[in-house]
């Protein structure tokens, strides 16, 4: 079982939920964003998700592609970001997902991305633009090195769907609260619940639900039906203001996630 | 994906559908105007002294360019699918006007992302859109051109996927709208076969298309891949030169990788970041291109080459005063392959020359790169 797996099964045999941050790596800057894995963890998180900057993240709302952006002007790579990971797992046992769009994966080369992010010390990958069905050679590379891949389930998957990227996935499935971008509004209904309901129909893996989820209210509303909960764009909103309003931020949220 | 694959579905039932064909074919005569003529360009062949050129005539379709084929066909099939809203991405603008007369036609509602550099280069056509109903988005992230337009359009897709249909514009994006685009614009290849039949008797030597996403060349190409005889030419955009970084030839300075659900060439970084782009012509100014043209270009089977912004500009002229048509910036880039090849050629050799859309469009910006205040 990958770090991601047990952090998630330890919680489970507890009752409790998983805290996913994510933070955009290289933003303001590589140092400033190890530091920044420290406070997550200080601040009760229970996996890492760092993500990699891009040129065109279609998935993101302003506030992850601004943060890209800054990034990139910043020189930041797929490649610094897996040094990175290297020198914070030097400190930290805490799992590390790389969020990383296709393009810069194929470019680096699917085995040598997998190979190098492993041994590097991340645990896992989501690529959001990458759909199981092309996501074959990835997948395979991934389950011989022990690294998790990350799939995502939206409010419009059918149901064939939903089985095939529960099988592709590995550490948990990632189901999408909405259909839209990070930071968009997230809307608390009752299909939510309805959906990770037929999820665990297709699947024992556990499930997170990230995209839109803001306040600590949101997050423990999300709790109730999901094994962990993803919070984006709020958090990467609060890197560029002072270290202790984050931290405040990020413990009401601990808070709220039983 | 749902989306995508709920949309292959419609597509293929409409394939079958005598009804949707009927009225597609209905629209194509009375509304579009088509056939579009096949235009015997007798000066400009003579200037040029050698193969006899001709100009498949997509500015005389309605809104004055091809993206129209494709447009009425995504509106017929939107509102088929019971969508209320089209969107759509829109580089120099044709697109977007013709994506917003479908929707006057078929009465959606129509929101069009255009990046804000090309907004200041192609404001008549902004002028347009409104005009017909639709509201003009801008987009002032990334390189703020059709590239960050067609990011917008998918992430308002994403986000509105239930009552809305994305009309991409080009050869472009996920299956299956390469393969659909296509055969909406494979007509402009069906005329002009039978044209050419009609006015030489024979197939023509060489076709020529711009290839900016490459609809208007796949559209002219696709009817003529099995003649082998044929030869094709697809012109990208060289923009100041291709050595200079600051150009469009995917062809000529990329690479293959994977932009926006299409695996392609693509101009990109050593990291697999999304190079900037620049063209004179905003249809042009696009980081990668349609795969069908990657895999035609692999195979061998068309062969792709460039024209510069000032090569274009001198073809822009160059016809206007031969021809008396004045041709989009894109378009212009075929004519000035067809201008470098026809003289190489003789005189029994035909040359079949895409002109995609109308220079009007253009007007003001020519006047503003020669400094002339109008």
């Amino acid at each position: 079982m990958t770090r991601i797996g047990k952090t998630l099964k330890v919680l489970h045999d507890d009752l409790r939920k998983a805290f996913i941050p994510y933070i955009m790596a290289g933003d303001p800057d590589l140092r400033r964003t190890a530091e920044l894995v420290d406070v997550l963890e200080d601040c009760g998180a229970d996996i890492v998700e760092l993500g990699v900057p891009f040129s065109d993240p279609l998935a993101d709302g302003p506030t992850i592609q601004k943060a890209a952006q800054r990034a990139l002007q910043n020189g930041v790579t797929l490649s610094s970001v897996i040094e990175l990971v290297a020198k914070i797992r030097e400190k930290t046992q805490i799992p590390i997902i790389l969020m990383t769009y296709y393009n810069p994966v194929f470019k680096y080369g699917e085995e040598r991305f997998v190979s190098d992010a492993s041994s590097a010390g991340a645990d896992g990958v989501i690529v959001p633009d990458l759909p199981p069905d092309e996501a074959g050679g990835l997948i395979r590379h991934a389950r011989k090195a022990h690294f998790d891949t990350i799939f995502l389930l939206a409010p419009t998957s059918t149901d064939n769907r939903i089985r095939k990227v529960a099988k592709a996935s590995a550490g948990f499935v990632y189901y999408v609260s909405m259909t839209g971008i990070t930071g968009s509004k997230l809307s608390m209904d009752l299909s939510i619940e309805s959906h990770i309901r037929k999820i665990r129909e297709a699947s024992e893996k556990p499930v997170a639900v990230g995209f839109g989820v803001s306040t600590p209210e949101e997050a423990a509303a999300v709790a109730r039906f999901a094994d962990g909960v993803i919070v984006g764009s709020a958090i990467v909103k609060r890197v560029g203001g002072s270290e202790s309003d984050l931290r405040k931020y990020l413990l009401s949220l601990r808070k709220a996630i039983p | 994906m749902p989306a995508l694959e709920e949309l292959e579905g419609a597509y293929r039932d409409s394939r079958s559908d005598a009804d949707f064909h009927r009225e597609l074919l209905q629209l194509q005569k009375t509304y579009i105007g088509r056939p579009t003529p096949l235009y015997f360009a007798e000066r400009l062949t003579e200037k040029l002294g050698g193969a006899r050129i001709y100009l498949k005539r997509e500015d005389l379709a309605h809104t004055g360019a091809h993206k129209i084929n494709n447009a009425i066909g995504q509106a017929l099939l939107a509102r088929r699918m019971n969508k209320k809203r089209l969107i759509a991405e829109t580089g120099a603008g044709q697109h977007g006007v013709a994506t917003a007369t479908g929707a006057a036609l078929t009465g959606l509602e129509c929101d069009i992302y255009m990046g804000s550099e090309d907004i200041a280069r192609q404001s008549l056509n902004v002028f347009r859109m409104r005009l017909l109903g639709a509201r003009v988005i801008e987009v002032s992230t990334g390189s703020r051109t059709l590239k960050d337009a067609i990011n917008e359009g998918l992430r308002d897709w994403t986000t509105n996927v239930r009552t809305t249909h994305y009309v991409m514009g080009t050869v472009f994006g996920p299956h299956p709208f390469p393969m659909m685009v296509r055969d909406f614009q494979s007509v402009i290849g069906r005329e002009a076969k039978k044209q050419i039949i009609r006015a030489e008797g024979r197939a023509p030597d060489y076709l020529i298309a711009c290839v900016g996403g490459g609809s208007n060349a796949m559209g002219l190409f696709y009817d003529f891949l099995g003649h082998e005889e044929v030869k094709m030419v697809g012109v990208e955009a060289a923009g100041r030169g291709v050595y200079t970084g600051e150009h469009a030839a995917r062809f000529a300075g990329g690479s293959i990788g994977v932009l926006q659900g299409t695996k392609s060439y693509l101009l990109q970084d050593d990291d697999g970041n999304v190079l900037g782009t620049h063209s004179v012509s905003a249809g042009l100014d696009y980081a990668s291109v349609g795969p069908e043209h990657a895999f035609l270009r692999d195979k061998g089977r068309v062969e792709y080459t460039f024209a510069n912004d000032e090569e274009a500009l001198e073809a822009f002229e160059l016809l206007s005063r031969m021809e008396g048509i004045i041709p989009a910036l894109e378009s212009a880039h075929a004519i000035a392959e067809a201008a470098k090849l026809a003289p190489k050629l003789g005189r029994d050799k035909i040359i079949i020359v895409n002109l995609s859309g109308r220079g009007d469009k253009d007007v003001q910006q020519v006047a503003r790169i020669k400094g002339i205040e109008l």
